[in-house]
């Protein structure tokens, strides 16, 4: 278990979660994509921590920060699919391409 | 790092296993299944925290993501034409561009992993992850951690703005409707389609 692997694996994660968040039609298949990006960025942060920053505390806090913001993100996004499912019955990104200019 | 080769195996199967799950995700037809397949993604990074001795990051990772797995799986079915996978299931769009960003994604991140020289300072063998997370936290970057939670409490007035179907005073169209020139007729510089003048009578009728 080296920072070479851990990162490697970071790279992974985060590589389908732009598959996945690109791809999908669904708004909540999408933001699984967008979890799994966040997912790499934890594991990423956690490797720098534990050993490349010599266990500096303000590592685990960038950890933390992503934590909250991936609370954000489930939290907006299913506010989103409701507010957009009552307005037009939909649950795929492209019932809604009239929002493009 | 010195560690017994236990890690490492532990470390490889858990790796193995959080890359399988997050790549099982975007191909089961079930999207119940999605969903607690992402939950297993979450909590093989969880188990390697734990293996990186951040004890607080990992425990609260899966807790964390045991509820919100739930909470989409419910989404799922309520939402979702098939959420049983009883019939197959594919719902992409512009997929290989999708599949060329994810490959150059990793690509580019892992050259840096492989070629970026970082530097080599493990964990000091007295450190207290977890005290000295909790010291942090409320110590020098209290300001952080307080303004993660003001952004929390204002995402959830947000949410239930955006989610709720009527407030108090009716629904979220009455009050963007201007009122009447003379009770009960049209709106106020508005182009007379008739459609939008329901605003406008429920304004004036109660």
């Amino acid at each position: 278990m080296t920072l070479m692997m851990l990162l490697l694996l970071a790279a992974a994660l985060i590589g389908i979660g732009l598959y996945g968040a690109l791809s999908q039609q669904s708004f909540v298949m999408l933001m699984m994509g967008l979890e799994l990006i966040l997912n790499g960025v934890m594991l990423a942060a956690v490797a720098f921590w534990a050993l490349s920053g010599a266990g500096a505390p303000p590592g685990q806090l960038l950890t933390i920060v992503v934590m909250a913001v991936m609370a954000i993100e489930m939290a907006m996004g299913f506010a989103l699919v409701v507010a957009v499912y009552r307005g037009k019955q939909a649950d795929m990104t492209e019932a809604l391409s009239e929002l493009k200019h | 790092m010195n560690h017994g080769i236990g890690v490492d195996i532990a470390f490889f199967l858990l790796a193995v296993l959080a890359i399988y799950s997050g790549w099982r995700v975007f191909c089961t037809d079930s999207m119940v299944r999605a969903s607690f397949f992402l939950l297993v993604s979450f909590i093989a990074v969880g188990a390697i925290m734990l293996l990186l001795t951040a004890v607080y990051l990992g425990v609260a990772m899966f807790f964390m993501m045991a509820v919100e797995m739930m909470v989409m799986a419910l989404f799922m079915v309520m939402f979702m034409m098939n959420p049983a996978g009883l019939n197959p299931m594919k719902m992409v769009h512009q997929e290989r561009v999708a599949m060329a960003v994810g490959a150059v994604g990793f690509m580019v991140l892992g050259a840096m992993a492989l070629f970026a020289e970082f530097p080599e300072r493990p964990l000091p063998a007295d450190l207290e992850p977890v005290a000295a997370l909790g010291r942090e936290l409320l110590g020098e970057s209290m300001l952080i951690f307080e303004s993660a939670g003001i952004v929390l409490l204002t995402t959830m007035i947000g949410v239930v703005v955006l989610s709720s179907h009527r407030g108090r005073y009716g629904g979220a169209e009455t009050g963007s409707v201007p009122p009447g020139l003379m009770p009960g007729g049209e709106p106020a510089g508005q182009p007379a389609q008739g459609e939008d003048s329901e605003g406008g009578h429920q304004h004036h009728h109660h």
